[in-house]
C-alpha cells in the first residue's frame, strides 16, 4: 500500500503564510544557521563574561585592572576594530553590486585594520607580561587573558578566513557559494564588534572605574 | 626535549591484568569485524556508502551503531562496578583497586552520558526528522557527517584511554581541584577533556544543523503547529544544544588551560574558584538532562497515538509543555550543589524551579495516558517499553522532586539514593524511549522489523533488571550509603548490593536478548520483509519506501494538516478516487565526501597529541584540519542530479512491490 500525498485539498490561489511556504531557498537557510552559530559563539563568550565577573576581584595581592589597563591603546583598537566593520559593510554592497574591486579594496582595509587591532592586543599582552602580570599570576589575570584573548583569536580566524575567501574570488569568482560565505564572513565581523563592545564595556571601562 | 612527549612503553598498564584482559578483548573483536569486513571485501562498498556517507539517514544509522557499541563498554563498567561493591563489604577490598575502581566509574558515566545516550538521541532525530518534515536532508549535510565523526573520534579517544595511559579519576563531571594538575597530574583527566571537547564540538554543529533545518526547511504546508510533536521534542533539544554546549566548552577550555598553561581559574591558590566550575558545569548540565529526556518524550507521542490508534490527546499542550521545560531546564542548575552554601533565598528559588519543572512533565504523562485511554492498543515492543517507561519514570520523577527541597537534599546529597533517582529518570525515560524509537523506526531504516519475541523478553529483562538493580539503592541511600565508594564498612548494606548486582545481570539477560533479536531478525529478514508503512502510522516517514531512496520522497509530499500521512490515508478511503497521476522531477543531492571523516583523523591526531604533550603532531593535526577545510571550500561539484527518470523507476517498481 503506498498512500499519494502528492496533493491535498489546499486550494491554490489563497498564497500560504510564511511558516507553510516550504523550503526556504539556500541563502536564507545558510544565513539562517550561521546565525544560530553566531548565537552558540556569544553564549561561549557568556560564559567567560560570567567567569571574568565572577574572579575580577580575585587579584591575589597582584595587580588590578585599575592599575594595567591603558585607555588609550584600548580607544586605538576599538575605534579600528568598528572601522574594520565599516569597511566590511563597504564590502559587502559592493559584493552585492559585483564590483571586484571594490571587493578586494574593502577586503583589503578590513584586513589591515584587523592587522592593526590584534598588533595592538599582542602589543598590551606583552607589555603585561613583561612586568610580571601573566596569566599564571592570579585569577583574575587568567580571567582577562582568556577572555580578551578568546577575542583576539577570533578575530585571527576571521582574518585567516578573509584571506582564503579573496583567494576564493579571485579563483571562483563572485558564484552563488562565495557569495553566500561572504556573507556569513560579514556576520561573523560584525559579531565579533558586538562581543568587542562588551569586553570594552566591562572590562576596560568597568575596570578602570573606581 | 622528548619528541613523543610524555608517552613512553610505561604508559601501556602491563601489570595489570583486568585492564590488559579488556584491552586484549577490545583488540580481539575490533580485529575480528576488520577481518569480516575484509573477507566480505566490503571495504569500498563501506567507504562509498557509509563512510563517506552525507546522507542523514545514513549518518543516523551510524551514531545508534556507535551508541549500541558504547553500551557495551558503558555497560560492562557497570556490572564490574556492581560486582566490586556484592563482594567488598567490611574488611574486604573487592578485586577493584581504588585507583581503577575511580576509573570506572568516571569512564561509565562519561561513556553513557556523551556516547551511549548522546549518540543515540541525535542518530534517531537525524534519522527521522527530515523524513518526518518531509524534506530530502537536513540544512547542512556535510556539517552533518562532520559532527559525526568528531562524535566518534571523542569515543576513540576514550576508548584509546583504555590501553594507552589511563582515564580521569575524578568521576564524569572532573570537579576541580581533584581533577586539576596538582591532585590528577596524569593523563586520565586530560583524555576526559579532549574526548568531551571534540565530540562536543560535533553536538554542537548538529544541533546548529537541526535547529536550521526544523525553522527553514518543512514540506510546504507544514506550519509549526502541524509538525510532529517529535519534530517539536527535537527543535527543542537542539535549541538547548545550542545554548548550553557552548557553555561546557568554555567551562572545560578553562579547566584545561588551567592544567596546560597554569592558569588559576579553579585552582587553590592565587584565588581560583572551584564552585565556578560547578556552577558552569551544571548550566550545561541540567540542560543536558533535558537535551537526553525530551526526544524520548517525543519518541513516546509518536509510539503512543500509532499503537493506540489514536491521534495524540493534546497536542498543543504537548507542544507548550516541552517548550516551557525547555525553557525552565535552565533555571534549575543550582540543585545538583545545594550543599554549596549559598544562602536560603536562593536555594529556595532553585528548589521551587526544580518543583514547577515537574509540571509540564506530569501534564505530558496525562496526555499520553489520555491517548492510549479508549484506543484499540496493540501491545507492540515499542508500547511495552512506552508503557515500562509511564510507570518508571513517574517513580523516578517523584524522587527528584522530593531532593528538590533543600533540606531533603542536604541529607541526600551524594548519596546513592541520588544514583538511584538518575538512574530512575535516564533509564526509565532516556534508555526505554530510544529502545521504543529503535524497535518502531527499525522496519523504516532497514526495510524489515525486528522479531517480536525477543525484543519482549528483552523489555521483560530490562524492565524488571532495573528495579532489582536500583530500588536498593533508593534504601542503601537511605542508611547512608555514599557514592562512588571502592569498599564499606557497615556489613548491613551488602545483602542490598547483592540484590543490586543480580539486578544488573538480569539487565545483562535483556542487552543479550537485544542482541539475539537483531542477529534472528537479520537472519530472519525475508519473512519480516515490511511495505512503506508497517505500523499503520501517521506521520510522513511512513509515506515513502522502506528503508527510503537517497532522495526520501519521489514527489515533494505537501502538507493540510496535522497527522499528514494518517489524513490523507482517510481522506483515500473517504473518497476512493483514484490516486493523481504523479509527475517526476529530478532532485538535487549532495555528493559524498571523505571531509567528515579526514576531519575526524586530524581531530583524533589533535587530541591524542595534546593529551600527551606532542606538541609538533597537534601542529600537524591543526595544518591536516585546516588543508581538509580548504580542500571542501575549493571542490567544484559539490552536487549531483538524479534524473526523473530513475526516481520514476523506483517509485513504479515500489508501487508495484507494495501492490502485489
Amino acid at each position: 500500500m503506498n498512500i499519494s500525498i502528492a496533493i491535498d485539498g489546499v486550494p491554490q490561489d489563497t498564497a500560504p503564510s510564511a511558516s507553510e511556504a516550504g523550503p526556504a531557498p539556500k541563502r536564507v537557510v545558510v544565513a539562517y544557521g550561521f546565525w544560530i552559530f553566531l548565537l552558540s559563539d556569544i553564549i561561549m563568550f557568556a560564559a567567560l563574561f560570567a567567569s571574568y565577573a565572577v574572579l575580577v576581584h580575585a587579584t591575589a595581592g597582584g595587580p588590578t585592572g585599575a592599575q594595567l589597563f591603558n585607555q588609550k591603546t584600548v580607544a586605538i583598537e576599538t575605534a579600528c576594530l568598528l572601522a574594520s566593520s565599516y569597511t566590511c559593510g563597504l564590502m559587502s554592497l559592493a559584493i552585492n553590486s559585483r564590483r571586484y574591486f571594490r571587493t578586494y579594496l574593502g577586503a583589503l582595509i578590513t584586513f589591515a585594520l584587523g592587522v592593526a587591532f590584534l598588533a595592538l592586543e599582542i602589543r598590551e599582552f606583552a607589555s603585561m607580561i613583561a612586568i610580571g602580570a601573566t596569566p599564571q599570576r592570579s585569577a583574575f589575570l587568567s580571567a582577562f587573558f582568556t577572555l580578551v584573548g578568546c577575542h583576539g583569536l577570533h578575530v585571527t580566524l576571521g582574518l585567516i578566513w578573509l584571506a582564503v575567501m579573496m583567494v576564493q574570488v579571485a579563483v571562483t569568482g563572485l558564484d552563488a557559494t562565495v557569495q553566500r560565505r561572504l556573507l556569513c564572513f560579514a556576520l561573523f565581523w560584525h559579531a565579533l564588534d558586538i562581543v568587542w563592545v562588551g569586553v570594552f564595556t566591562v572590562v576596560y571601562l568597568m575596570g578602570v572605574s573606581p | 626535549m622528548n619528541l613523543l612527549g610524555k608517552l613512553d612503553w610505561n604508559a601501556i598498564p602491563l601489570h595489570q591484568p583486568i585492564i590488559m584482559g579488556a584491552t586484549a578483548f577490545m583488540a580481539l573483536v575490533v580485529v575480528a569485524v576488520l577481518g569480516f569486513i575484509t573477507m566480505k571485501g566490503a571495504w569500498l562498498y563501506l567507504w562509498r556508502e557509509w563512510l563517506t556517507s552525507v546522507d542523514h539517514k545514513r549518518i543516523g544509522v551510524m551514531y545508534c551503531v556507535l551508541a549500541l557499541v558504547m553500551l557495551l563498554r558503558g555497560f560492562s563498567d557497570a556490572i564490574m562496578m556492581r560486582a566490586q561493591q556484592a563482594v567488598a563489604a567490611g574488611g574486604a577490598q573487592g578485586y577493584l583497586p581504588p585507583e581503577h575502581f575511580d576509573q570506572i566509574f568516571s569512564a561509565h558515566g562519561t561513556i553513557m552520558i556523551f556516547f551511549m545516550a548522546m549518540p543515540f538521541v541525535v542518530g534517531i532525530m537525524n534519522f527521522v526528522v527530515p523524513l518526518q518534515l518531509g524534506v530530502r536532508d537536513v540544512a547542512f549535510p556535510t556539517l552533518n557527517s562532520v559532527s559525526f565523526w568528531l562524535t566518534a573520534s571523542g569515543a576513540l579517544l576514550i576508548n584509546l584511554s583504555l590501553a594507552i595511559g589511563e582515564f580521569s579519576k575524578a568521576g564524569w563531571w572532573g570537579y576541580p581541584p581533584l581533577s586539576e594538575l596538582q591532585f590528577s597530574p596524569g593523563v586520565g583527566v586530560d583524555y576526559y577533556l579532549w574526548s568531551l571537547q571534540i565530540s562536543g564540538l560535533g553536538t554542537l554543529l548538529a544541533g546548529i544543523n537541526f535547529v536550521t533545518t526544523i525553522l527553514k526547511l518543512r514540506a510546504p504546508g507544514m506550519s509549526y503547529m502541524r509538525m510532529p510533536v517529535f519534530c517539536w521534542t527535537a527543535l527543542a533539544t537542539n535549541l538547548l544544544i545550542v545554548a548550553a554546549f557552548p557553555v561546557l566548552t568554555a567551562v572545560l577550555a578553562m579547566l584545561l588551560l588551567d592544567r596546560y598553561l597554569g592558569f588559576h581559574f579553579f585552582t587553590n591558590d592565587a584565588g581560583g574558584n572551584q564552585m565556578l566550575y560547578a556552577n558552569l558545569f551544571w548550566v550545561w548540565g541540567h540542560p543536558e538532562v533535558y537535551i537526553l529526556v525530551l526526544p524520548a518524550f517525543g519518541i513516546f507521542s509518536e509510539v503512543v497515538p500509532t499503537f493506540s490508534g489514536k491521534p495524540l490527546f493534546g497536542y498543543r499542550s504537548m507542544v507548550a509543555a516541552t517548550m516551557a521545560i525547555c525553557i525552565l531546564s535552565f533555571l534549575v542548575w543550582l540543585h545538583h550543589f545545594f550543599t554549596m552554601g549559598a544562602s536560603a533565598n536562593v536555594n529556595g528559588f532553585f528548589g521551587v524551579m526544580s518543583m514547577i519543572i515537574a509540571l509540564p512533565t506530569g501534564a505530558k504523562i496525562f496526555n499520553w495516558l489520555f491517548t492510549m485511554y479508549g484506543g484499540r492498543v496493540r501491545f507492540s515492543v515499542p508500547v511495552l517499553w512506552s508503557i515500562g517507561f509511564m510507570v518508571t519514570f513517574v517513580i523516578g520523577g517523584m524522587t527528584g522532586v522530593l531532593q528538590a527541597v533543600p533540606p531533603a537534599d542536604f541529607q541526600l546529597h551524594n548519596s546513592v539514593f541520588l544514583i538511584a533517582h538518575f538512574h530512575n529518570v535516564i533509564i526509565g525515560g532516556v534508555v526505554f524511549g530510544l529502545m521504543a524509537g529503535y524497535n518502531y523506526w527499525f522496519p523504516k531504516a532497514f526495510g524489515f522489523k525486528l522479531d517480536e519475541r525477543w525484543g519482549k523478553a528483552a523489555f521483560w529483562c530490562w524492565f524488571v533488571g532495573f528495579y532489582i538493580a536500583f530500588m536498593p539503592l533508593y534504601l542503601l541511600g537511605l542508611m547512608g550509603m555514599t557514592r562512588r565508594m571502592q569498599h564499606y564498612a557497615d556489613p548491613a548494606w551488602q545483602p542490598w548490593l547483592v540484590v543490586a548486582m543480580v539486578g544488573t545481570v538480569i539487565i545483562l539477560g535483556g542487552i543479550v536478548c537485544q542482541i539475539i533479536q537483531l542477529v534472528v531478525s537479520i537472519r530472519a529478514r525475508d519473512k519480516l520483509r515490511v511495505t512503506a508503512d508497517p505500523w499503520n502510522g501517521r506521520t510522513l516517514e511512513w509515506a515513502t519506501t522502506s528503508p527510503p531512496p537517497a532522495w526520501n520522497f519521489a514527489i515533494q509530499p505537501r502538507v493540510s494538516g496535522r497527522d499528514a500521512l494518517w489524513s490523507s490515508k482517510q481522506r483515500a478511503l473517504a473518497t476512493k478516487d483514484e490516486a493523481p497521476a504523479r509527475v517526476y522531477e529530478p532532485i538535487e543531492i549532495p555528493r559524498n565526501t571523505a571531509t567528515g571523516f579526514v576531519t575526524a583523523f586530524f581531530a583524533v591526531v589533535i587530541g591524542f597529541a595534546m593529551i600527551w604533550h606532542i606538541w609538533w603532531m597537534a601542529g600537524f593535526g591543526v595544518l591536516g584540519a585546516f588543508v581538509t577545510l580548504l580542500v571542501f571550500a575549493f571542490r567544484r561539484r559539490r552536487e549531483i542530479e538524479v534524473p526523473a527518470d530513475q526516481i520514476a523507476r523506483f517509485d513504479l517498481a515500489h508501487q508495484a512491490g507494495a501492490a502485489a
